[in-house]
Parts: structure tokens; C-alpha cells; sequence
């Protein structure tokens, strides 16, 4: 076995360990890495495999959110029908982005305000949608919660860290796989130069809306997730492009375009942000702000140091 | 039989007649040159029988199929392999995975895809440079690299765009050696421009000539260098003959 498997496989037995070792705040913070992990790792696809800056993913977790959640709101369906409808709705809506903007050759920064701009219609047609509560939210009823009830995804925090760890580690198997694979060379090539892809054969519009299409399928998993973890949904929090930017900021962190920026970028951010907390907490500093000048001051540095993210600098350090 | 036919095809930007009324043809298993002074037209006509724009007048036909409507990729698909005068190599790629994204063209799996661009990569010289990254290469190599990328879509017809441009002249003559046994080992019909003539007449047995977007000449190399409106397009131009 090489390094890196061995390294990985040392690293899903922690990851599996976890729970035993960790509170329930602590748990609930590793939930929130991993989330984080399996939303940087989508929105990957389209930006770091394929070059398509989606500043608006927080459409496909909205959408998806409240798919499954008004199945289960309305009608008691579980999130497991849910998931399917959610997948089918952000594959239709990526597919109508990418369509619009790949067929009219809207790319760069023009493509990425089209995917602001859908969200933000989205979250305006969800504040004048009764039927989702509108402006006012909608709540999932939350079960007693010491059981694992599967079918309806209720149960203790551990059984969502578990979901969380399953999809992260599926969603990082997916991509590299898919990166090994044809689709993961024809988005690297658009990715560095459309015309010569083009030139050696890539339908560059096909497989541009075949990264969006998997990485809004992808995204909108994380949307139930979501539903089911906070049960509460609301169109100015959920599609707020705070929530983009959040999504997109492991992977630039972390390092764009591979398979552990993302992971490992969700780690430090989510740390970090929960770090400077309890540090202001302890030292008892409450001016308003505060948190998020350390945070951005982190964010600067990294940027200004590694301007490929950690895990490159990481890698070449630990020869892997 | 002729593998490529041009036909009486015009190009214009804005104002500028950058091809006007262009017609040739390459014969299958042919070898022509397509020679011009700078901005004579040469890779505006490239650009449009590998679909990169739709000439505004004629029509090509490639193995007897209409292709001036075509996309690039079709046109790729089709059997016509290119490469970019201004090298355009996937900089953040090595240089196997490069080559392999034209070779996946024709296989569908990495592993193939990955033996038969190792092969092509060996075949043009750049065996021992194959996991670099790309934007390591030097110009001639990344020269090389273009074709190597072409080639591994196993195209019919090979359009080179200046190729030999900057290579030592030993270096010259293996790529000239390279074209010629592909050529003959594998059939492929070739359409270059290059202003190297040392490589034109080695490989060329027809050239075209181009002169402000218009066809001022065709023939055996014997026969374009003695043309007068040749010699006089050439005149005053620093030429590598
Ligand atoms: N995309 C474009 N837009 C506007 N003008 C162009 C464009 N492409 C080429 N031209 C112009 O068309 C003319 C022909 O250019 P072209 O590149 O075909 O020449 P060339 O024969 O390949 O020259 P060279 O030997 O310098 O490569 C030139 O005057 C050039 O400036
Ligand atoms: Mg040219």
C-alpha cells in the first residue's frame, strides 16, 4: 500500500472512532466538518474539475431542503423519497443554468453572478410560496430522538454524524474515481483550455452541463441533510449568498481542484471559526465584529501564502 | 481521390479580407504544404476547415462530407487532428494526461487511453518527460506536445500549424523523420503551414501558396519556387529558403 492509502485508511478508522471520543458539542461541531467537507467536495466538480465558478450553490442545498422537507411536512414521506425529488429538481435547475449560460457563451464572471442571480430569484419565489411557509419558515416535527429511525432519518446526533461521515466519504470516493475517469480529464482540459479541449474531440457543452448536473445532484443531498439536521428552513437564511460563499471557502482554503483541499479545508475553517469563539469567550472580548476580523485576517493569510491552498503545500511536505 | 476539398472559401473580419476565394484539395495519403507570407490567411483557412469559424462563403468537404457546419469536436471526431500555431497545452496537467485527453477520444478507458498516449509520447521524443507538468516544457517541446495531442485522436488528416517553428535544424529533421513514417507506416494525410522550408520541401509533395487571403500558386515545390508571383510575394520578406 502506498502512503496515501495507508494515511487514509488510518484516517476513516479516527473518523469512525470519533463519536466515542467526543462530547455532544464536539460531535456536533465534527458534523459540521464533514458537511462542509461533502459541500466544498461538490461544489469541486464544477469549479475545480471542470473551471465553472458557481457562486450561487446555496440554490441546489436550498432547493433540495425544501423538496424533501415539504414531502415530509405535507405528506409524512420520509427523506429517502425525498432525496429523489430534490436530486431531480437541482439537476433540472443546474441544467437550465448551465444551458442558458453555456449555450450563450455567458462564462467566467458573468457565469458566476447567473448562479447568484438564481439563487436569489429562487429565495425570492420561496418567500412568496405559501405552501413552503413562505417568509415565515417551515419546521419539520421533531420526533424524541434517542432512537435511530431510519425511514423517517430522526434519531440521536450520532446517527447524524454517521449519515454525514457516509456521504463525505462517499462524495470523496465519487470524485476520485471521477477524476481518474474520462469525464474527470475531458473537465480538466476545459478546465485549463476550452478551445484546444474542444479541438481534441470534447463536446464542451455536454460535459460542462454534466458536471453541474453532478454537482447539483450531489449539493442537493446536502439540502436534506439539512432539512433533517436543523428542521427549520428559511428562504433568507438558507439561500443567502453567505451560504455560497461558506460552501466554497474549504475548497479555495483547502486547495481547488483536489480531492482533500476540500476535507481538509472544512476541517481548518470550522475549527478555526469555532476556535476564535471560545477564545474571545475565555478571554471575555465582546466587541461586535471582533470574530470575524480574525477570521477573514486567517482567510488573507492563507490566501496571500498558499495561494493553492494548504493540502498542495501539505502534500508535497508529507511526500504523499 | 482528394481526402479534403476546399472550395472557394472566404473569411472576412470586419473590413480585413483575411481569406478570400480559396480553393484546394489534399489528396488521401498526400503530404501538401500550405506556405504564405505573414498574415497571408493561413491559419484563418486552418481555423475554418477545423471549425473554429464558418468560412462566410464555399464549402470543405472532408472525404467527401460537408464539414464547414461543423463544431470543432465533430470535425475532430470526424478525423481531422490539429494543432495551435500560439501553443495551447493544459498547463496544469502533466504531460501524459495531456495527450491523453486526446487519446480518450478513441478509447473509452484510462488504462488504454494512458498505453496508447505513452506510445505517441515515445514516438515524438518526449518518453522521458512524460510526468512533468506541461507548463514545464520548453517551446519546442511544447510544439511537440501539440502534436502528440493531435496525433493521439488518430486523426485521417493532421493539420500542423507551424510546428517546426524554433526547432534546431536536427531537431528539424527528426520531426520531419517523425511525419514522414507516420505518413507512410499509417497513412495519415498531412496539411502543414510552415515557413520553415527546409521541412516543407523535405515533406511537401504539393504546395499551396497564400498572398493576402488569395491562392497565388499550387504545385510541386520545384514548381512554387520558380513561380514569379511567388518570388515576388517573398520579396523583400526575410525567407528561410
Ligand atoms: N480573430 C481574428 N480577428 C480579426 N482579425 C484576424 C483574426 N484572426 C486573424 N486575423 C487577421 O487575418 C489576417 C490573416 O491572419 P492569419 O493568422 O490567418 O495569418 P497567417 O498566414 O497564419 O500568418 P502567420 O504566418 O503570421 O501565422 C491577419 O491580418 C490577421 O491579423
Ligand atoms: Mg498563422
Amino acid at each position: 500500500m502506498s502512503r496515501a492509502s495507508v494515511s487514509l485508511a488510518i484516517l476513516a478508522a479516527i473518523l469512525v472512532a470519533l463519536p466515542f471520543l467526543l462530547g455532544n458539542y464536539a460531535l456536533s461541531v465534527a458534523t459540521l466538518i464533514l458537511y462542509f467537507a461533502y459541500t466544498g467536495q461538490a461544489w469541486n466538480v464544477m469549479m475545480g474539475f471542470a473551471g465553472q465558478l458557481s457562486l450561487g450553490h446555496a440554490v441546489y442545498v436550498g432547493v433540495g431542503a425544501y423538496a424533501a422537507g415539504s414531502l415530509f411536512f405535507h405528506y409524512g414521506i420520509g427523506p429517502w423519497a425525498g432525496v429523489l425529488l430534490a436530486m431531480a429538481l437541482c439537476v433540472a435547475l443546474g441544467l437550465i443554468i448551465g444551458f442558458l449560460a453555456f449555450r450563450f457563451r455567458i462564462s467566467g464572471v458573468y457565469f458566476a453572478l447567473l448562479t447568484i442571480a438564481f439563487a436569489e430569484f429562487t429565495r425570492i419565489g420561496f418567500d412568496h410560496l405559501d405552501w413552503t411557509g413562505g417568509p415565515g419558515g417551515m419546521f419539520l416535527r421533531v420526533a424524541q430522538r434517542d432512537t435511530w429511525d431510519l425511514a423517517n432519518f430522526r434519531g440521536p446526533p450520532l446517527m447524524y454524524y454517521y449519515a454525514m461521515l457516509a456521504l463525505a466519504a462517499g462524495a470523496f470516493a465519487l470524485c476520485a474515481w471521477l477524476l481518474r475517469s474520462r469525464a474527470g480529464y475531458y473537465w480538466q482540459a476545459i478546465r485549463e483550455d476550452e478551445e484546444a479541449a474542444q479541438a481534441l474531440g470534447i463536446n464542451t457543452f455536454r460535459w460542462k452541463l454534466l458536471a453541474v448536473a453532478i454537482s447539483a445532484a450531489m449539493t442537493a443531498v446536502a439540502g436534506v441533510f439539512f432539512a433533517f439536521y436543523y428542521n427549520n428552513l428559511f428562504p433568507e437564511q438558507i439561500f443567502h449568498i453567505s451560504r455560497s460563499i461558506e460552501i466554497i471557502l474549504g475548497p479555495v482554503i483547502g486547495g481547488v481542484g483536489t480531492l482533500f483541499g476540500p476535507v481538509l479545508g472544512a476541517t481548518v475553517l470550522t475549527l478555526l471559526s469555532d476556535g476564535i469563539t471560545e477564545a474571545l469567550a475565555a478571554v471575555g472580548w465582546e466587541i461586535p465584529g471582533i470574530k470575524q476580523v480574525f477570521y477573514g485576517v486567517v482567510l488573507l493569510a492563507v490566501v496571500m501564502f498558499l495561494p493553492n491552498g494548504i493540502w498542495p503545500a501539505l502534500a508535497r511536505r508529507l511526500r504523499l | 481521390m482528394s481526402l479534403l476539398d476546399v472550395r472557394s472559401v472566404s473569411k472576412h473580419f470586419r473590413g480585413l479580407r483575411a481569406v478570400h476565394e480559396v480553393s484546394f484539395d489534399v489528396a488521401e495519403g498526400g503530404i501538401q504544404g500550405l506556405i504564405g507570407p505573414n498574415g497571408a490567411g493561413k491559419t484563418t483557412t486552418f481555423n475554418m476547415i477545423a471549425g473554429v469559424y464558418a468560412p462566410d462563403t464555399g464549402e470543405i468537404l472532408f472525404a467527401g462530407r460537408a464539414i464547414h457546419r461543423l463544431r470543432p469536436d465533430e470535425i475532430c471526431a470526424a478525423g481531422i487532428g490539429r494543432t495551435f500555431q500560439i501553443v495551447k497545452p493544459f498547463a496544469g496537467l502533466s504531460v501524459l494526461d495531456n495527450v491523453m485527453v486526446g487519446a480518450f477520444l478513441r478509447e473509452r478507458h484510462a488504462a488504454n487511453a494512458r498505453a496508447a498516449a505513452a506510445k505517441i509520447l515515445e514516438r515524438l521524443g518526449l518518453g522521458a518527460k512524460r510526468d512533468l507538468p506541461a507548463s514545464s516544457l520548453t517551446l519546442p517541446d511544447r510544439k511537440r506536445l501539440e502534436v502528440a495531442r493531435a496525433l493521439a485522436t488518430r486523426p485521417k488528416l493532421l493539420l500542423l500549424d507551424e510546428v517546426m517553428a524554433g526547432l534546431r535544424p536536427t531537431e528539424c529533421d527528426q520531426m520531419v523523420a517523425v511525419f514522414r513514417e507516420l505518413n507512410r507506416a499509417d497513412g495519415t494525410t498531412i496539411l502543414l503551414i510552415e515557413h520553415v522550408m527546409r521541412a516543407v520541401m523535405a515533406l511537401a509533395r504539393q504546395i499551396a501558396v497564400l498572398h493576402h487571403g488569395a491562392l497565388i500558386a499550387r504545385g510541386t515545390p520545384e514548381q512554387v519556387v520558380r513561380d514569379p508571383a511567388v518570388l515576388e510575394c517573398y520579396l523583400g520578406e526575410e525567407t528561410e529558403v
